[in-house]
C-alpha cells in the first residue's frame, strides 16, 4: 500500500525523491527543542476551537434583554456579544468546554512562546544565521499577545471592558498621533460604536491567524533549511546534525506531543473554570469591580502602570505626555526594542560574525546570560508588582508600602541578578576548567595565513 | 412521742422544706418575664450591659461612652445595629486604637452581646435591620452589588483592596450583618441610608451575597474566583510544569548525548 | 504581444531564481558525514502490548466522551473523557516512538549556504550580478536615482498629509460632555435624584439627563461629606450644597470607572474621605477637589458644581476640567 501511494505521488508531482529525503530529516531530540512545538499546537487547539467559537459568537454591541440560562442576570440588559458568550457557556453542547479550552490554550500558547524565548536567548540560538528567524519569532509573539487580548476583549464582561478602557487611555497617551491613533481603531472616542467590535472580531478571527500562520509557515521553513541547531557533544560539529529522523521517530514523537498538548488542554477546559464571565456581569462603563487584571501575558503592563509616580508632562496648560505612556507604551516598546537588537548587540560586543549551528549552554556566554537575567529579573519585578493587590489581600502588607518596595526593587534587583549570575556561570566553568570537564572550545577562525584561532573563548 | 405529735412535726418538716424550696426557686421565678414585667428584664440587660461596658470598652469609648479624642468614638445614637455588627463579628474590641477592625472571633457570648447592644441602643439610634434574603431579587441585588459594593468588595464578593485598608470578603456574612454594615459604614465603608437602598434593595443585597457564597462553579474548580492571578498561575505551575515533564519525557537529556 | 510574453519570461525567470535561493540544494566541499550512526531493530513484545492497551483504552474513553454528550453534558465529564482520550493517544505515540518503532540515529550534512566567517558566497556574487545586470545599458544612473528618490519622498508626504484631516475635530470629539448648567443628574432609569437620599457617608453614581449612559464623559460619582471638612479652592465654594459633591467618574489616568469611595468612620484615626479607583488605586481627595494624594493619575477628577433645584441635583455650571484620560495636546483649562 505504501508503494501505490508513493507511485501516486512521484507520477503526478515527481516528489518521491523529495518525499524520501523530507523523511529522512535529522531532528536533535533535547527536551528543550521541543518549547516552540508547544507554542505550535497550543495554537493548533487555539483554532479548532476558535473554529467552534467563532460560530456562536456576535460581535455585536447591540443591546438585548438576557433571558438565558444563568438566573442573576435575568431580565438585564447587556450587549449582544455578552449575552452570546452566556449562550456559550450555559445552552450551547460543550460550549464551555470549548470556551475554556480556548482560553487555557491561549495562556499556554504565550507561555510557551515566553519559555521557547528563553530558551533561544540563553542558548544563543539567535545567532546568525538564525536571527531573521528570531525576529519573526518576536514578532509573532507581539501577534499572540494581542491575539489574546483581543480574544477576551470580544465578551464585553465587566473585566475585559475594564482592560479596554486602559487600552484606549494607552493608545491616546502616545504623543503627538495618540488621539488620532485612539479614534481611528475605536472609530470614535471609547467606547466606540458597533464597528469596533466587529473589527475586533475580524482581526482576532481572521487577520491575526492568517498572519500568525504565514509567519508561523516562515518560521518553520527557516528552520528546516539550516537544520535544527544543537548541543556540542561527540560527534557533533558545525557542519552536521546528529539526531532522530524524521520517520519514524520523530513524526511519532510529534505527533505524541501534539496530542499531550491538546490533552492537557481539553482536560483543563473540562476542570478548571477559567474567566467565568457570568460572574463578572455585562461591562458598562461606569462600573468597575476591585481586583480586575488582565491575562497572565500583560501583568507586566499593569504593574508598570501602577508603579510609575503621578505625573503628565505638561508645557504650560498644554499635555504633551500623559501618565500611561510610560508604563503602558515606553516600558514594552524598550523591553522589545532590546530583544529585537540583541542580536546586533552581541555581534558587536563580541565581534562574532560567524555561523553558529552549535549551542552555548549558558554558562558558556556568561556576559549574554547575566544580561538576559538582569533584564528578565526587572520585567518579572514589575510584573510581580501588578498583583501586589491581590498579595496585600492574602498577605496583609500595605499596598502602598507594597508600591514603594517595588518601585526600590525595580531598580537594584536587576543588578543583583547580573551580578549573580555572572559570578554563577564563572564559578562553573572554572570548576568545569579544573575538573577537566569543560566543553571543547568551538568557535575556531581560521585566519589568511592559514593558522587557527580560537577568539572569545 | 405521742402519735398526734408526731404527725404533727412531720407536718412542720414537710412544710419547712416546701417553703425552702419554694423560697429556693423564687429568684428564677421572678426572673422570668411576663410581658407585663418586661421594662424591668430590659433595663437589668441595659444594667449588665453598662457594667460591661464600663468593664471593657470604656478605655477607647469613655466612661459615658461619649468617646475619648483619638481613641474611640462616641457610641451615643449609632444604634443597636452598628454595635450588634462590630460585636458579633469579633470586630470590637480593637487591640490598639487605629487597628482596622477585621472579622474575628466574637469575643462575648451572646447574652453578654446582647447586653451590649441593649445599653449602646439606649443611647437611641437606628435598630437592628430585619432582613429577609428570600424576598429580594437576585437579578437586582446583582446590579445593586455591582454599583455600591463591587468597587471595594471585587464582583465576586471575594475581598478587595482600597487604598488605607482591605475590603473583607464577604463568605461568612449574614443576611444581617450585610444590612448592619451597609446601614452603619463601619471603619471606611460608605453607609446607604433608608432613602438610597430600602427594605427590598437590601433584601436582594443580602440575596446576591447569600448566592457568591454558594456558587455554582459550572466550569470546574473555582480556583478563588477572581480572574487572571489565579488562572495564569494554574497556566504556569500545573499546565506549565506538565507539559515540560511531557517534553522531558519524549526528548533526551544531555545525558544521552554524552553517553554516545 | 512578444513584449509581453519577454516580460513574462522574465518574471518567471526571477521567480525561479528566488525559489531556488531559498529551497535549491547547495554541494558543499567539505566531505559529508552523511549516514546512520545507529540503527535498533530489536522488537519489544512488551512495549508493543502497551500501545496496544493505550490505544484500547483512548478508544474507550472517545466513546466515554461521546456517550457523556448526549446523556449528559457536563462540562467536566466532557473535559475529562476527551483530555483521557487524547492523552492516552498521546501516550500511545510516544511509548511507540521510542520503544516500538526501529530506533534509528542517523548524522546529516548541513547545507553550507553562506561563507561559515560571514565574507561573500559565490552564489551572493552571482546574484548580485543577476539582479545589477539589469541596469547594463542604463547610462544616466544618478539622474534617474535622483529622481526616484524625489519622487518617493514626495509622494510619501502626500499620504500621510490627509491624515491632518483627523486633526481638531478629534479634539472635539473627545473633549465632548453633556454636563453644563442646568443639566439635572438623573440615576440609571433617567430618575431625578433628591438631594436627600444620601446621607453624610453615603455615594451614588449620576448622569445627566438625557445622555446615552455609555458614553464614556457622562457618569459623575456623587458623594456627601460633612460641609464643615471642606477645603475646596475659594472659586468652589459654593459648588457642594449641604457638603454634596460631584465629580467626574472616569479616572483620569486609564479611563476606569471610580468606583470605590473611601469613608473614615472615625476620622481622627483613618485617612480622608477619598475617591479610589480600583484599576491602578489612584486616590482622590473629594474634600480638596479631587487632588491626587496616592497613584498614578496626573490630573484631579474634575469636579461638576451641583445646586439643589426643588430638591432634586442639578448641575450649576460645566466640569472643572476634561473628563477622562488626558492626551497629547489636550488642554488643562
Amino acid at each position: 500500500m505504501i508503494r501505490r501511494v508513493s507511485n501516486v505521488v512521484e507520477d503526478r508531482a515527481g516528489g518521491a525523491s523529495f518525499m524520501r529525503a523530507a523523511l529522512r530529516y535529522v531532528f536533535p531530540d533535547h527536551w528543550s527543542f521541543l518549547l516552540g512545538e508547544i507554542a505550535l499546537y497550543s495554537f493548533v487547539v487555539l483554532v479548532a476551537t476558535g473554529t467552534f467559537l467563532a460560530l456562536f459568537y456576535s460581535p455585536s454591541n447591540a443591546v438585548t434583554v438576557y433571558h438565558g440560562g444563568y438566573a442573576p442576570l435575568a431580565g438585564q440588559e447587556m450587549t449582544k456579544a455578552y449575552a452570546s458568550g452566556l449562550s456559550l457557556s450555559f445552552d450551547v453542547p460543550a460550549g464551555l468546554l470549548m470556551r475554556q479550552t480556548h482560553h487555557w490554550a491561549a495562556l499556554v500558547f504565550v507561555a510557551a512562546i515566553t519559555m521557547h524565548l528563553l530558551r533561544i536567548f540563553f542558548t544563543g540560538a539567535f545567532r546568525k544565521p538564525r536571527d531573521v528567524n528570531y525576529y519573526v519569532g518576536l514578532t509573532m509573539l507581539i501577534i499572540a499577545v494581542l491575539e489574546g487580548y483581543l480574544g477576551y476583549s470580544l465578551l464585553d464582561d465587566l473585566l475585559s471592558g475594564m482592560g479596554l478602557a486602559i487600552g484606549y487611555s494607552a493608545a491616546l497617551s502616545i504623543p503627538i498621533v495618540g488621539a488620532h491613533l485612539a479614534t481611528l481603531i475605536w472609530n470614535g472616542p471609547f467606547p466606540g460604536t458597533d464597528a469596533f467590535f466587529s473589527r475586533m472580531f475580524i482581526a482576532h478571527v481572521f487577520i491575526l491567524p492568517a498572519v500568525l500562520a504565514a509567519l508561523i509557515g516562515f518560521h518553520l521553513a527557516m528552520i528546516a533549511r539550516p537544520h535544527h541547531t544543537q548541543f556540542a557533544g561527540p560527534g557533533r560539529t558545525e557542519r552536521n546534525v546528529v539526531g532522530i529522523p524524521m520517520w519514524p521517530g520523530y513524526a511519532l514523537r510529534s505527533v505524541g506531543l501534539l496530542l499531550a498538548v491538546a490533552g492537557v488542554l481539553f482536560m483543563m477546559g473540562g476542570l478548571i473554570q477559567i474567566n467565568p464571565i457570568w460572574l463578572w456581569g455585562p461591562y458598562h462603563t461606569y462600573q468597575a469591580t476591585n481586583g480586575a487584571q488582565p491575562d497572565w501575558y500583560l501583568g507586566w503592563l499593569i504593574g508598570a502602570l501602577r508603579l510609575v509616580p503621578s505625573f503628565d508632562v505638561t508645557i504650560g496648560d498644554y499635555t504633551l505626555i500623559p501618565n500611561p505612556f510610560w508604563g503602558g507604551i515606553l516600558f514594552p516598546t524598550l523591553v522589545f526594542g532590546f530583544l529585537y537588537a540583541w542580536p546586533a548587540i552581541e555581534r558587536r560586543r563580541t565581534g562574532d560574525h560567524a555561523q553558529h549551528n552549535l549551542l552555548d549552554r549558558p554558562r558558556d556566554a556568561p556576559s549574554r546570560t547575566a544580561v538576559g537575567a538582569a533584564v528578565f529579573t526587572f520585567v518579572a519585578t514589575v510584573f510581580f508588582a501588578g498583583s501586589a493587590d491581590r498579595a496585600f489581600v492574602q498577605i496583609g502588607v500595605g499596598y502602598e508600602i507594597q508600591v514603594w518596595i517595588y518601585r526600590a526593587l525595580t531598580l537594584v534587583l536587576p543588578f543583583v541578578a547580573y551580578w549573580v549570575t555572572r559570578r554563577v556561570c564563572e564559578e562553573l566553568r572554572a570548576r568545569e576548567l579544573a575538573l577537566g570537564t569543560a566543553s571543547p572550545i568551538r568557535r575556531i577562525r581560521r585566519g589568511p595565513g592559514g593558522g587557527f584561532t580560537a577568539p572569545g573563548a | 412521742m405521742t402519735g398526734r405529735t408526731r404527725v404533727a412535726s412531720l407536718i412542720v418538716a414537710a412544710s419547712m422544706a416546701l417553703g425552702a424550696t419554694v423560697l429556693w426557686l423564687a429568684p428564677s421565678f421572678a426572673q422570668q418575664s411576663s410581658p407585663g414585667v418586661a421594662g424591668s428584664s430590659a433595663s437589668r440587660l441595659v444594667g449588665h450591659g453598662r457594667q460591661l461596658f464600663q468593664q471593657e470598652c470604656s478605655s477607647c469609648h469613655g466612661f459615658d461612652a461619649r468617646g475619648v479624642p483619638d481613641r474611640g468614638p462616641s457610641l451615643r445614637g449609632v444604634g443597636a445595629g452598628a454595635a450588634d455588627f462590630y460585636l458579633r463579628t469579633g470586630r470590637m474590641p480593637l487591640s490598639y486604637p487605629g487597628q482596622e477592625p477585621l472579622r474575628a472571633t466574637p469575643r462575648y457570648d451572646d447574652r453578654q452581646i446582647r447586653a451590649l447592644v441593649a445599653y449602646v441602643a439606649s443611647f437611641g439610634g437606628p435598630g437592628i435591620p430585619s432582613v429577609n434574603p428570600a424576598s429580594g431579587s437576585l437579578t437586582r441585588g446583582q446590579q445593586l452589588f455591582t454599583s455600591s459594593c463591587a468597587g471595594c468588595h471585587a464582583i465576586t464578593a471575594e475581598g478587595g483592596v482600597a487604598t488605607g485598608a482591605a475590603a473583607p470578603k464577604l463568605k461568612d456574612s449574614t443576611p444581617t450583618e450585610v444590612a448592619e454594615a451597609i446601614r452603619t459604614g463601619p471603619f471606611l465603608m460608605p453607609r446607604f441610608g433608608r432613602r438610597l437602598l430600602g427594605r427590598g434593595d437590601i433584601d436582594s443585597i443580602a440575596r446576591y451575597v447569600q448566592s457568591t457564597q454558594h456558587p455554582d462553579d459550572a466550569g470546574g474548580w473555582g480556583i478563588g474566583r477572581i480572574g487572571p492571578v489565579p488562572e495564569g498561575m494554574v497556566a504556569w505551575l500545573l499546565a506549565g510544569a506538565a507539559l515540560l515533564i511531557v517534553a522531558r519525557l519524549i526528548g533526551e537529556g544531555r545525558s544521552r548525548e554524552r553517553r554516545r | 504581444m512578444s513584449a509581453v510574453k519577454a516580460l513574462a519570461r522574465g518574471l518567471w525567470r526571477y521567480l525561479v531564481a528566488a525559489i531556488l535561493v531559498v529551497f535549491g540544494r547547495r554541494r558543499t566541499d567539505e566531505s559529508s558525514e552523511e549516514g546512520l550512526v545507529e540503527r535498533d531493530a530489536r522488537s519489544s513484545p512488551r512495549a508493543e502490548l502497551a500501545v496496544a492497551a493505550l490505544l484500547g483504552l483512548a478508544a474507550i474513553a472517545a466513546v466515554a466522551f461521546v456517550l457523556v454528550y448526549v446523556a449528559s453534558l457536563d462540562t467536566q465529564l466532557l473535559g475529562l473523557a476527551f483530555g483521557l482520550a487524547l492523552l492516552l493517544l498521546a501516550a500511545a505515540a510516544v511509548v511507540a516512538a521510542k520503544a516500538v518503532v526501529v530506533q534509528e540515529e542517523r548524522i546529516e550534512e548541513r547545507p553550507g549556504f553562506s561563507h561559515p566567517d560571514g565574507g561573500d558566497s559565490e552564489a551572493v556574487t552571482e546574484l548580485e550580478s543577476t539582479i545589477a545586470g539589469a541596469a547594463d545599458g542604463i547610462s544616466r544612473r544618478r539622474l534617474l536615482g535622483a529622481a526616484t528618490g524625489a519622487a518617493g519622498v514626495a509622494l510619501g508626504a502626500a499620504v500621510v498629509v490627509p491624515l491632518a484631516s483627523l486633526g481638531p475635530s478629534v479634539d472635539d470629539r473627545l473633549r465632548a460632555n453633556p454636563w453644563g448648567a442646568g443639566v439635572r443628574l438623573v440615576d440609571e432609569k433617567g430618575r431625578p435624584i433628591p438631594a436627600s437620599v444620601l446621607e453624610t457617608g453615603s455615594f451614588l453614581t449620576a448622569f445627566a439627563e438625557g445622555a446615552p449612559t455609555e458614553e464614556l464623559t457622562n457618569a459623575v460619582v456623587v458623594v456627601r461629606v460633612d460641609p464643615s471638612d471642606l477645603e475646596l479652592p475659594p472659586d468652589r465654594s459654593d459648588w457642594a450644597p449641604r457638603g454634596i459633591l460631584a465629580y467626574s467618574k472616569v479616572c483620569t489616568h486609564a479611563a476606569c470607572s471610580v468606583n470605590l469611595f473611601r469613608k473614615p468612620l472615625y476620622p481622627p484615626q483613618s485617612p480622608g474621605p477619598a475617591l479610589v479607583c480600583p484599576c491602578h488605586y489612584s486616590t482622590f481627595d473629594v474634600l480638596r477637589g479631587a487632588k491626587v494624594v496616592f497613584g498614578p493619575a496626573g490630573r484631579p477628577l474634575p469636579q461638576l458644581p451641583l445646586r439643589i433645584d426643588r430638591g432634586d441635583l442639578v448641575a450649576a455650571g460645566g466640569l472643572s476640567g476634561n473628563p477622562g484620560p488626558a492626551w497629547s495636546g489636550v488642554r488643562e483649562s
